[in-house]
C-alpha cells in the first residue's frame, strides 16, 4: 500500500541564518530512509501523467519504484537512460510546473517529491558507482557543438552515445555554461557539475575551452575542418539594462557580471582568488526571476546587511520559482514589490549612492497575460543603496549570428528553428536552449539538445545512407 | 596550455611574450585582444594583440606589471605555459583607404599602437608615429616603430631623450605645419586619448581610440566594459575596443576605471605578503 501522507517527506536544509553567511549548499538532500519513505507515496499510476511533464521523458514511476525497492543503483540507471545530467536536474528543475504539477497526489495534498527523489538517486549513484554507459562503435563522423551549457552537454552526450565524434567548443576557460557562471554554488555545487561534465567526457566527447566560435572559427570554417553538422547552444548571454539615468555609475552590475564574478571567478574567496566583486552594506537587485533571487542571496552572503528585491509587479506575477522566493525570504531578503527604478543616483565621483523608485499599481492584462504595472505619479522615493544589480533578463549572444551568413534569427536575437528538430535556416546547423528561446530553464535546454541530437543523427544517416 | 616561446623585457616594468596559440594566430588582426589566465585562481586578463605570426602560430602580447596578476604573469619564463588564452576578441580596426595617418602611443599604449601603424604602413598609408613616455628609460619599440612608419617622433615628460613635451604638443605642431591627416589613432592612458581627441576635434580629423575597460568574459556577456559613445552605451569587448574619440565619454570611463582600485591594492598587498617580497608596491 502506498503511503497516503498528504505532505512530502521534508528535505533537510541549512538553517537560514547560518546559510546566508556561507556558500555551501542550502538543501541537504534525502538520506536513504527519507527516500524510501517518500518513494512509497507514488501511486505507480498506469497512465504516468508525470512523465508527460518531463522535457526529457524520465521514466518517473519506474525509477521511484526501484527506489522503493531499495535498488538505488537501478534507479540511477533508469534516470540516466533519458537524462544525462540527473544530479543537476534534481536540484534546479522547476518540478512544480512540470512533472510534479501533473502528479495525481497533488490533487489532494502535495505531489510526490519527484525532484527530491531524482536528486537522491543521482547523488547516490555519483557517490557509489562508476558511470559506464554503453556507446555505439565510433562512426568517424565529426559533429561540433557550440557551448557547453545544459543544451550542448546533452546534445553532445547523446551524439557520442550514437557513435559520433563530438567536439564541444566553449568560450570560457571551463565548461558548464550557465551551470558554472550563473547558478550559485549554494544551489548547485560546482564539484557536482564538474562530475557530470566528466561523465560526458567519458562518453568520448572532446571539450575545447577558450574557443569563442564566431571569432576564432566561423561555422563555415568548422565545416572546412570536417564537422558535418553543428549544434549551437550558445545560451542567452547578452544582459539587458533598463536604460535609465545613472546605469553606468560605479556599483551598477548586470546580474551576469555579478554572478559570473562570484560563481565562475569565485570572487567570494577574494583575495585568495584574484577577481573581486564590490558589495556594499545595502544592495538593490532589480527583477523578479530566479536570476534576481540568486543575485540577492549572493549579495547577502557577501555581507550586505540589507538586500532588496525591487520588482515592478506583485508577488503573484514573479517569474521566480516559489522555492527560490521562499528561500530568499527566509534568508532575510527584503521584497520591494510594485516598485520600479527610475534612476540611479551617484556621488560626485561616480559611485552609486541611491536608486530612485516609483510605486506601481496593476492595470489591465498585457501581452504576457499578466496585469500591466502602471506608475503612480508622484510616488517617487529614494532607496539608499550602494550597489545595484540589474536582473531583468538576458537575450542570446549575437556573436554567432553576426558571423554566420544565412542564419535566421528573431528580431530580439533568438535563432529561428524548427520546433521538433532544432534545424535552423542553414543546412546541417541545429540550435537549442536559451540561444533559441531566450533565457529559460536548464531542463528545457536539455530537452532541446536531446531533440537536436536525434535530428542530427537522422540528418547524417540520410546523408550517408542507412547505418549498417 | 599555451607555451611562451619568447620573453623580452622592454623596459623595467614592461614585458613581451610571444605565445603559441595557433587558432588565435590564424585570425588575429590589429585592434583585437585576447584574454588569458595564469593559474586556477587567476583573473581573466584582457591584453591587446601586439603582433601575430600566422606561420609560427604565435601571438605577441606586451604588458606592464601593475597589479598582482600582471606581476605574476611577469614571473613566467620562456618555456612556461599559460593556462588559458582566448581570442581574437573585439572588432578589428578598419585601416584601409587612408592617405596619411598619425598613430599616437602613450606609454604602454605604444605596444598596442604598433600593430596599427604596421598595418597602415603595409597598406601604403603615410604614417607618422608619435609616442610619449615619462622618461627615456621607458621608451618602447623604437626600432620596430621606425620600420613601421614614415616618421617617428618620441616625446618624454621630463625631456630626458632631448625632446620634452607631450604627444599632443607634437601632433598640434605637425598639424599646424600643414600635415593633412585623414586619420589619427590614439592609444594610451584615458587622459591622453581625451586630450588628443579634444585637439583633433578642433581640426575635424577622424580619430580612433582604443578602450581598455574592466571586463570579465570579453564576449558581450557581462557588460562590465560599458562605455558611453555618442550618448549610447556600448560594450568595449564586442562593439570595440576601437571607438570614435570625438564621441567617447572619457570622464565616465576614467571614473569606471577606478571601480576596483581598493581591491587591486588589497590583492597586490596580499600577494607581496605571501610571496615574502616585502618592499614598496609600485602601481
Amino acid at each position: 500500500m502506498p503511503d497516503m501522507s498528504l505532505i512530502k517527506v521534508k528535505m533537510p536544509e541549512q538553517d537560514p541564518n547560518i546559510r546566508n553567511t556561507n556558500f555551501t549548499e542550502v538543501s541537504l538532500g534525502y538520506d536513504a530512509e527519507m527516500a524510501l519513505k517518500e518513494a512509497q507515496r507514488c501511486l505507480q499510476c498506469k497512465t504516468k501523467p508525470c512523465v508527460a511533464g518531463c522535457p526529457v521523458n524520465v521514466q518517473i514511476p519506474e525509477f521511484i519504484k526501484l527506489i522503493s525497492e531499495g535498488d538505488f543503483e537501478g534507479a540511477g540507471n533508469k534516470i540516466k537512460e533519458t537524462n544525462s545530467l540527473p544530479a543537476i536536474c534534481g536540484r534546479v528543475c522547476p518540478q512544480e510546473s512540470q512533472c510534479e504539477q501533473l502528479c495525481v497526489r497533488g490533487k489532494k495534498g502535495e505531489p510526490v517529491g519527484i525532484g527530491r527523489l531524482e536528486r537522491f538517486a543521482a547523488d547516490w549513484f555519483m557517490e557509489n558507482r562508476e558511470s559506464h554507459i554503453a556507446c555505439s562503435a565510433r562512426n568517424g563522423r565529426k559533429v561540433a557543438v557550440v557551448g557547453s551549457g545544459p543544451a550542448g552537454l546533452t546534445c553532445a552526450g547523446d551524439l557520442a552515445k550514437l557513435g559520433y565524434e563530438v567536439t564541444i567548443f566553449e568560450a570560457f576557460h571551463v565548461p558548464g555554461g550557465v551551470l558554472m557562471y550563473g547558478i550559485p554554488e549554494f544551489r548547485l555545487p560546482k564539484a557536482l557539475v564538474q562530475k557530470e561534465i566528466d561523465n560526458v567526457r567519458q562518453l568520448g566527447v572532446n571539450i575545447m575551452t577558450n574557443m569563442v566560435i564566431g571569432k576564432v572559427l566561423s561555422l563555415d570554417e568548422l565545416a572546412e575542418e570536417g564537422y558535418e553538422a553543428v549544434f549551437i547552444g550558445s545560451g542567452a548571454g547578452l544582459p539587458s539594462f533598463m536604460n535609465i539615468p545613472g546605469e553606468n555609475l560605479n556599483g551598477v552590475y548586470s546580474a551576469n557580471e555579478f554572478l559570473t564574478r562570484i560563481n565562475l571567478m569565485k570572487a567570494y574567496k577574494f583575495p585568495e582568488t584574484d577577481t573581486p566583486v564590490r558589495v556594499t552594506s545595502s544592495v538593490a537587485v532589480v527583477g523578479g526571476g530566479n536570476v534576481a533571487m540568486d543575485a540577492a542571496r549572493c549579495a547577502k552572503r557577501l555581507g550586505a546587511e540589507k538586500v532588496y528585491i525591487v520588482y515592478r509587479r506583485s508577488e503573484a506575477e514573479m517569474p521566480a520559482r516559489l522555492e527560490e522566493v521562499h528561500h530568499a525570504k527566509e534568508e532575510g531578503i527584503i521584497f520591494k514589490l510594485l516598485t520600479n527604478p527610475t534612476k540611479v543616483i551617484g556621488t560626485e565621483d561616480g559611485w552609486v549612492k541611491g536608486m530612485e523608485c516609483v510605486e506601481m499599481e496593476l492595470g489591465e492584462p498585457d501581452a504576457s497575460g499578466r496585469r500591466r504595472p502602471v506608475p503612480k505619479q508622484g510616488s517617487e522615493k529614494i532607496l539608499d543603496v550602494g550597489t545595484v544589480v540589474i536582473a531583468i533578463g538576458q537575450s542570446p549572444n549575437p556573436l554567432i549570428k553576426s558571423t554566420t551568413p544565412g542564419l535566421e534569427t528573431q528580431k530580439w536575437g533568438g535563432i529561428i528553428v524548427e520546433e521538433e528538430t532544432g534545424a535552423t535556416s542553414r543546412d546541417g546547423v541545429y540550435a537549442g536552449g536559451d540561444a533559441v528561446t531566450g533565457a529559460a530553464t536548464v531542463i528545457l535546454a536539455m530537452g532541446a539538445g536531446k531533440k537536436a541530437a536525434k535530428a542530427i543523427d537522422e540528418y547524417l544517416c540520410d546523408k550517408h545512407g542507412k547505418k549498417e | 596550455m599555451f607555451k611562451i616561446v619568447r620573453k623580452e623585457e622592454l623596459n623595467p616594468t614592461v614585458k613581451l611574450f610571444e605565445v603559441e596559440a595557433p587558432y588565435v594566430a590564424r585570425k588575429a588582426e590589429p585592434g583585437q585582444f585576447i584574454i588569458l589566465r595564469v593559474n586556477e585562481s587567476g583573473e581573466r586578463i584582457p591584453l591587446t594583440v601586439a603582433d601575430y605570426d600566422r606561420q609560427r602560430g604565435t601571438i605577441t602580447i606586451i604588458f606592464q606589471e601593475v597589479g598582482k596578476s600582471t606581476k605574476l604573469l611577469g614571473t613566467l619564463e620562456e618555456g612556461d605555459e599559460l593556462l588559458d588564452f582566448a581570442g581574437p576578441l573585439g572588432v578589428a580596426s578598419h585601416l584601409g583607404g587612408y592617405k596619411k595617418a598619425a598613430v599616437i602611443g602613450g606609454g604602454l599604449g605604444t605596444a598596442i599602437a604598433y600593430p596599427q601603424a604596421k598595418k597602415l604602413h603595409s597598406l601604403g598609408t603615410e604614417v607618422d608615429v608619435i609616442t610619449g613616455f615619462r622618461n627615456s628609460s621607458l621608451i618602447l619599440l623604437e626600432d620596430e616603430l621606425k620600420a613601421a612608419s614614415t616618421r617617428l617622433f618620441i616625446a618624454t615628460d621630463d625631456g630626458s631623450n632631448g625632446n620634452k613635451g607631450f604627444v599632443t604638443d607634437i601632433l598640434k605642431k605637425l598639424i599646424e605645419e600643414g600635415n593633412k591627416y585623414d586619420l589619427v589613432i590614439a592609444i594610451g592612458p584615458l587622459i591622453m586619448m581625451k586630450m588628443v581627441s579634444l585637439l583633433t576635434k578642433q581640426y575635424g580629423i577622424k580619430t580612433l581610440v582604443s578602450m581598455n575597460p574592466v571586463m570579465i568574459d570579453g564576449t558581450g556577456m557581462c557588460g562590465g566594459c560599458r562605455v558611453t559613445v555618442g550618448g549610447k552605451t556600448k560594450f568595449a569587448c564586442v562593439d570595440g575596443p576601437d571607438f570614435d574619440g570625438h564621441e567617447v565619454d572619457f570622464d565616465e570611463a576614467m571614473r569606471r576605471q577606478a571601480m576596483y582600485k581598493s581591491h587591486e591594492k588589497k590583492s597586490l598587498e596580499d600577494h607581496i605578503c605571501r610571496m615574502g617580497l616585502g618592499g614598496e608596491a609600485h602601481a
